[in-house]
């Protein structure tokens, strides 16, 4: 892991942490399904920075998989806040 | 190694739209400031880092390609379904918010739905 991943992961990891925060704090439920929507995308950015990192091909297809799974979920959110069915 | 170098800088440009994408997700006024700061910088973002990626190794550029493609295509209906949906739910703008196109229209259609009945 050279110089440059360790300082691109901390600003990641950061980057996660900032978007939790925002999920605990929030004042709205609105707040909490933003922060979560931020938290997924970035979320399916790390996944393939761990591709890059161990050198393995097969991160990228879990990286796939959780970006449909995370949209139909932040859709799904979206819906329940709207009141529809 | 041109390619390499370039892939490298990609992943920290991206790193750092995420970063940017934190704090901006902490400072916001209200909630759809924070939606268009954690929907749009986490889009080029993650996008360049994903790009990034892909360059480095070469042999990994058509699923890198498909990921981006599918988070540039689902981020901004996300973001758009998550703004109407509090929209619709009545959680005020900020202070200083001077237009609310959204509003009006709802307010037009209103009076249409009058008028014709």
């Amino acid at each position: 892991m050279s110089n440059l991943l360790i300082i691109v992961f901390a600003l990641v990891s950061l980057a996660t942490l900032l978007a939790v925060y925002r999920i605990v704090k929030g004042p709205t439920i609105s707040d909490r399904a933003v922060g979560l929507d931020t938290a997924t995308t970035i979320t399916t950015a790390m996944i393939v920075l761990f591709s890059q990192i161990f050198h393995r091909a097969i991160y990228l297809d879990v990286a796939l998989v959780y970006a449909v799974l995370a949209f139909l979920g932040v859709i799904a959110l979206a819906r329940y806040l709207e009141g529809g069915v | 190694m041109v390619y390499r170098a370039l892939g490298e800088f990609l992943i920290l440009v991206g790193s750092l739209f995420l970063f940017l994408a934190g704090i901006g997700l902490l400072r916001m006024p209200d909630v759809y400031n924070r939606m268009q700061t954690g929907t749009k910088a986490t889009t080029l973002g993650a996008l360049s880092l994903i790009m990034g990626v892909g360059i480095y190794h070469p042999q990994w550029f058509f699923k890198t390609a498909i990921i981006s493609l599918f988070i540039l295509l689902t981020n901004p209906v996300s973001s758009h379904a998550l703004a109407r949906a509090s929209h619709n739910k009545g959680i005020p703008l900020a202070k200083g918010s001077v237009l609310d196109r959204y509003a009006e229209d709802k307010e037009r259609g209103l009076k249409e739905a009058e008028n014709d009945s």
